[in-house]
């Protein structure tokens, strides 16, 4: 039997710790003791396998996915488009991305959201689709507007889409977040700032994309998402017993 | 000599936030967007072997529990493959063994049904006790918690279970164990995922 090549350990350099007082959520949720590191074993290197029959073709348009028909939602229309790829730079092809925000207003289509802005009749704020063959992803909507959360007072999140990516396996799995190039409420957000490392949040932040806008139509962000990466299983060592 | 060495970094986790639900099941949060939501039916209709539900809570470091919580299960079926390229063999067709819950927002508690699965097969050498992987997302946890629960009636496999067998403190093992018990004719498996203090579950950097 062969060894399948594991994946890289995960460099909790670029993450956040579990612990971070500033994001107040955070102390009564984190684990006090470590992790128990563990080499992959056929649980971890597989993972869930996802195609064209879990979604539909207009799940990743959300000025049209919960829009009444010839009707869209109020906001600045925007594509949020980019590449899946992982640590080796290789295209991570046909895995699920999800995603899901407030409307331009800064309201969520949530039953536990009650901030001022109003619902946005035309807007769902969620969406989904599987990377083409190349990695990449696009998804029609609005620009999302800040909102502010209950952590200290006057706390404003910055616009953002939540992202959901799955790779090929169970220890790819990532939630994170796409803020947008200029926000000035980046830099003083607790949530972002649970990221120690500045690249790391520079990585989060789409930058605007000008040639793929759509003149007087549409105007573009790219977003590429970078999934943990896999050695080669022609330089696995077999260790005995283990 | 010096190589480029162009690898990229991993993007960075963030929380899912407390409105998880809207992306990930938006049923869940109040409206139907999607024809169909996926992960709810994790065995499919010809899976063979022992059906269960598995139940339980996650509880924070106050002792409450989350009712914001989003848990995402991924296992074998009961011959002890995955649905999966690399997952050992075939699975029955509609078994994808990948399921998705969410808690009651009042309650906390959550449950899914599945079947039991079998073992599968070690690193490189024996095998790995009956377990389901579980990953955990909350508004407060900024990057998806990963454990494994293993089931109660499975002493020897479990004693013998290369991963629980690495955990240095053996009364910790039993965070990972669930418990089995009949209602009304179904097995059911409690399994309550505490995330901080003395009885904290174990969790995996994977
Ligand atoms: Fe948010």
């Amino acid at each position: 039997m062969t060894t399948p090549g594991e994946f890289y350990q995960r460099d909790r350099s670029v993450h956040p710790p579990a612990l971070t007082p500033n994001y107040k959520t955070s102390v009564a949720r984190s684990p006090r003791y470590s992790l128990i590191s563990l080499q992959n074993s056929v649980s971890e290197i597989t993972g869930p396998v996802f195609g064209h029959n879990d979604i539909d073709a207009g799940d990743n348009d959300l000025l049209t996915n919960y829009a009444k028909a010839g009707e869209s939602p109020i906001g600045e229309r925007i594509i949020l488009h980019g590449r899946v790829l992982d640590e080796n730079v290789k295209p991570v092809p046909n895995t699920l991305v999800e995603v899901w925000q407030a409307n331009a207003g800064g309201r969520y289509r949530h039953k536990k959201d009650t901030y001022l802005a109003p619902i946005e009749p035309n807007f769902g704020g969620c969406g989904r689709t599987l990377t083409d063959e190349n990695g990449y992803y696009y998804f029609r909507t609005v620009k999302p507007g800040a909102y502010p959360w209950r952590n200290m007072v006057n706390n404003w999140r910055p616009a953002h889409v939540h992202v959901s990516v799955f790779g090929s396996s169970f220890v790819q799995r990532l939630i994170t977040q796409c803020y947008f190039e200029g926000d000035p409420l980046i830099p003083i957000c607790p949530i972002v700032q649970t990221i120690p490392d500045p690249d790391a949040i520079e990585q989060l932040t789409a930058k605007l994309d000008l040639k793929a806008s759509i003149p007087l139509d549409t105007i573009a962000y790219r977003f590429d998402i970078v999934l943990r990466g896999r050695r080669s299983t022609l330089f696995e060592n077999r260790l005995e017993g283990n | 000599m010096s190589e480029q060495l162009n690898y990229l970094k991993e993007s960075a986790s963030q929380t899912a936030g407390p409105y998880v639900h809207i992306g990930l099941a938006p049923g869940a949060a109040g409206f139907d967007i999607y024809k169909q939501e996926l992960g709810w039916d994790i065995a499919g209709p010809n899976a063979k072997g022992e059906r269960i539900r598995v139940e339980g809570r996650v509880i924070d470091g106050m002792g409450a529990p989350i009712k914001d919580v989003l848990l995402e299960v991924w296992q074998a079926n009961a011959e002890g493959h995955h649905a999966h390229p690399e997952g050992g063999g075939p699975v029955e067709d509609g078994f994808r063994g990948w399921g998705r819950v969410i808690t009651d927002f009042e309650t906390g508690e959550w449950g899914f049904d599945t079947v039991k699965p079998g073992k599968t097969r070690g690193r490189n050498v024996g095998t790995q006790a009956p377990h389901l992987n579980f990953w955990i997302v909350a508004r407060g946890i900024n990057i998806g918690l990963n454990t494994r629960m293993y089931f109660d009636d499975e002493v020897e496999a479990n004693a013998k279970d290369p991963v629980l067998n690495l955990i240095e403190w053996e009364h910790r093992r039993a965070t990972l164990v669930a418990k089995r018990s009949e209602r009304d004719g179904v097995l059911v498996y409690r399994f309550d995922i505490t995330l901080q203090g003395e009885d904290e579950t174990v969790f995996f950097d994977v």
